[in-house]
């Protein structure tokens, strides 16, 4: 199953080094991971979205925390969290003349999926997507299902931010600056016997 | 003199960096450290001598990183090693490795090429922190003479704290060559972050508590960990509280007392019938600061099927990694005991309660069942065995009444297997060997480090005829240092271990396992090492006193018979108790 983890580590040069050997020393394949500055400068924020057994979440998190950089990972979910995705996407498509109805019909699909043109060029267009990984899979599949030819896409890769107060517990154990003296609070009492061979239901 | 300012409280000398580096080893407690110079690290040597810090010259960098394991694992202080950039930062690799994976206190500090030329490709430029990265717990790299101090400051906290590890810093020329102010308080890291995920909580306790009452078939299973955690006192006043019997893995071999009436030996692939077949009997299981590795629970399906798990360990992510446990008390061993009984007295538990007599009245008979097959019963027939050898170095320690006082420090291989089975470990850290990486070569360099962080203590070296040729180099470092080593070389003529592999799953296809050997006694001659020949069993014990009692290091070859097996054994993917036992030939000779 994917798994969606929130990373706030030191902003620091070869962080993303530690992080993603660590993912390859595990053998887990990553499927996205987006890094970014934070309300803090000495903090960076990593949304890792990776492939791995449902019950090997607990020993990556734990993985984790052994790298010294790793000041705070939370797992969140999908109802737990909002989890956005930016996509750019170039479509092929002539000027009006010669495809009238294929760009009028671009801007409308656009449209309804919420997304922006962004760029017009001669032969071809861009739009721009914020959403769902699922939102976004869907344009693409009725970009293709309609025979547009996609020339080009990059997207981001999954962010992802708790719903709600919820502030991480790291920020607030920090604190101060130079996150000192910070205890660190234990884990929720609730939190379960970490179980790694736990039946599930796939 | 400089005036105290805003930025300089306690008006603190300016220092260049390569005496910062130093002198902030100093000031963390260091008086050894065991390197090789180079370019990148020049400017460091060169202010070497106005600290008071012995630097011992080896060999080969691999031997200085073996060195510094050995001196953490004999005395648990932090080792520290020295190396320049390039090729000798590369030739730490596998000394690192070792370390890291048995998780032993190691700072490494290497030289860099000049900040300005890094990622250029200059002469001797190598990425080392990107090459250590998966073998050590951390690393940084200095490239300003301020950098210096709280690195290495923090490296001495990561390498020591939790689970310990090797910490490298790599310093670049030009930061040895700055200088900046030095002020050793002022740079102190932050206080430690325990790993967020410990969890000893007392309802856990209390669970682990039920568990162990309705037991009564319970075994410990003491690992590195009650050395590590200094909770070897715990674990005996926990497991003669309750009487439940101890059997110790390889790296735990010392930390309980072979004598102690509770302990059992080595479980394991080579470890005693009894303790593995205690293990696959039992119904309850307190692993103590191990982590359930491939070699002692043989196939996790059939693993100790009847036990409830009980596991104490300070790194979560060993939890239900290859064995699920009922209960995990994620902490530092000797607190969570210390802990455990605190509830217990509070509770006014009742002591003195024996509920598990008939259980080791059952391994009692186990283990007398064994013992027939035991090569040590074997009568002299005129063969030298590799066993007769280990346990009459034992014997001759213990009438000497030096047991207490004897590091042995073992190579890889049979004779490591021989070692851990027939030398009765009675104090802790009196063992030291790769048990993780499983090192060749290890057994030399690591005996130099135990004997200068215990120059009291007796060390012996046992090594195989392959391994001791890996890094005798280091006879040379001996000599050069006036320190006296014992150095048994097991000589079968084979990479032996190897060769019992192919006995047993090849065909006895010796594919390049033969190996040929200097006369290892002119070698050690060359050096200035006396030594000496054994092919005979009796002269075994006389030769054992005459090393122990020289002046200076001594070395003796042991010629012993070419093809002995280490048994038991438990062929890869077998069960724990699916024991091969040692095969006719030598039973038939004993009285079976
Ligand atoms: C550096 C290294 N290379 C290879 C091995 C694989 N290996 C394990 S045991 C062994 C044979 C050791 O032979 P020897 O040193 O003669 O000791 P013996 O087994 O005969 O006691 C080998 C080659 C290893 N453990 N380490």
């Amino acid at each position: 199953m994917l798994h969606t983890f929130i990373a706030l580590v030191d902003n620091k040069p070869g962080v993303l080094t530690r992080i993603a050997s660590l993912f390859r020393r595990l053998n887990i394949n990553i499927a996205s991971l987006t890094v970014g500055e934070t309300e803090r400068d000495d903090l960076s924020r990593m949304t890792i979205v990776c492939e791995a057994p449902e019950n090997a979440a607990h020993r990556i998190r734990a993985s984790l925390y052994k790298l010294e950089i790793v000041r705070d990972v939370d797992e969140v979910t999908r109802g737990e969290a909002v989890i956005r995705e930016l996509a750019l996407i170039k479509v092929a498509a002539g000027p009006p003349a010669s495809s009238m109805s294929s760009r009028t019909h671009l801007f409308e699909l656009a449209n309804v999926f919420r997304a922006r043109v962004v760029d017009l060029a001669p032969e071809s267009l861009m739009l721009e997507m914020t959403g769902s990984a699922s939102k976004i899979e869907g344009l693409l599949q009725v970009l293709a299902e309609s025979h547009y030819k996609i020339l080009e896409v990059s997207r981001t890769g999954r962010m992802a931010m708790r719903r709600g107060k919820h502030t991480s517990r790291v920020l607030k154990a920090l604190g101060s600056k130079d996150h000192g003296d910070a205890e660190f609070p234990p884990l929720a009492a609730d939190e379960a016997l970490p179980n790694q061979f736990a039946e599930h239901d796939a | 003199m400089p005036k105290a300012t805003k930025t300089n409280p306690n008006n603190a000398p300016t220092l260049t960096g390569a005496e910062i580096l130093w002198a902030t080893l100093v000031g963390e407690g260091v008086s050894t450290v065991f390197g090789y110079p180079g370019g990148a690290i020049l400017p460091a040597y060169d202010a070497l001598r106005k600290f008071p810090i012995h630097h011992v010259l080896v060999r080969h960098e691999q031997g200085a990183a073996h060195m510094a394991d050995g001196y953490a694992r004999a005395s648990g202080k932090t080792g520290v090693c020295v190396a320049t950039s390039g090729p000798g930062a590369t030739n730490l690799v596998t000394g690192l490795a070792t370390a890291m994976i048995d998780s032993i206190p190691v700072v490494a500090i290497t030289g860099q090429v000049s900040s300005k030329v890094l990622g250029s490709d200059a002469f001797q430029e190598i990425d080392i922190t990107g090459i250590t990265l998966p073998i050590t717990k951390h690393n940084f790299v200095a490239t300003r003479a301020e950098d210096i101090a709280p690195m290495i400051r923090e490296a001495f906290q990561i390498a020591q704290s939790g689970r310990p590890g090797p910490v490298l810093v790599d310093i670049t020329k030009d930061a040895q060559q700055g200088s900046c102010v030095y002020d050793f308080e002022a740079v102190a890291p932050a206080p430690y972050r325990p790993h967020p995920m410990l969890r000893a909580e007392t309802p856990e306790m209390v669970k682990a508590i039920e568990l162990m009452r309705a037991s009564t078939r319970p075994v410990i299973l003491a690992g590195h960990g009650i050395i590590q955690s200094g909770a070897e006192r715990e674990v005996i006043a926990f497991a003669e509280r309750h009487n439940i019997p101890i059997a110790t893995t390889l790296l735990g071999l010392g930390g309980i007392p072979a004598s102690h009436p509770l302990s059992l030996g080595m479980m394991g692939m080579h470890g005693e019938s009894w303790v593995n077949n205690a293990i696959q009997q039992s119904d309850l299981l307190l692993a103590f600061g191990m982590r359930f590795d491939d070699r002692v629970t043989g196939n996790l399906a059939t693993y100790a099927p009847n036990a409830k798990k009980i596991h104490v360990e300070i790194d979560p992510s060993e939890i239900n990694k290859n064995v699920k446990v009922d209960v995990a008390l994620i902490g530092d061993l000797k607190e969570v005991l210390t802990t455990i009984a605190k509830i217990l007295d509070e509770r006014g538990e009742p002591r003195g309660v024996d509920v598990t007599k008939q259980w080791r009245d059952e391994i009692r008979a186990m283990k007398g069942d064994a013992s027939v097959r035991d090569i040590i019963n074997l009568p002299d027939n005129g063969h030298l065995y590799a066993a007769h050898v280990i346990n009459d170095i034992w014997q001759e320690a213990k009438a000497a009444g030096r047991l207490d006082s004897t590091i042995i420090a073992t190579d890889v291989g049979q004779h490591q297997m021989w070692e851990a089975q027939y030398f009765k470990h009675e104090a802790t850290r009196t063992l030291i060997t790769s048990g993780g990486l499983g090192t060749m070569g290890f057994a030399l360099p690591a005996a130099i480090g135990a004997k200068i962080a215990c120059p009291e203590k007796d060390v012996w070296v046992i090594a195989g005829d392959g391994g001791f040729q890996m890094t005798a180099a280091e006879l040379s470092t001996i000599v050069q240092e006036g320190i006296h080593i014992n150095i048994a070389v097991i000589n079968n003529g084979f990479l032996g271990m190897v060769r019992q592999w192919q006995e047993a799953f090849y065909d006895k296809n010796y594919a390049c396992s033969p190996i040929l050997s200097p006369d290892f006694v002119i070698l050690a001659g060359a050096h200035g090492i006396p030594g000496a020949n054994v092919t005979k069993r009796a002269e075994v014990l006389p030769t054992v006193t005459k090393a122990r009692t020289a002046d200076t290091a001594f070395l003796i070859n042991f010629a012993v018979e070419k093809e002995d097996g280490v048994y038991p054994m438990i062929a890869p993917g077998a069960a724990l108790h699916e024991m091969v036992r040692r095969p006719n030939p030598l039973i038939e000779t004993a009285e079976d």
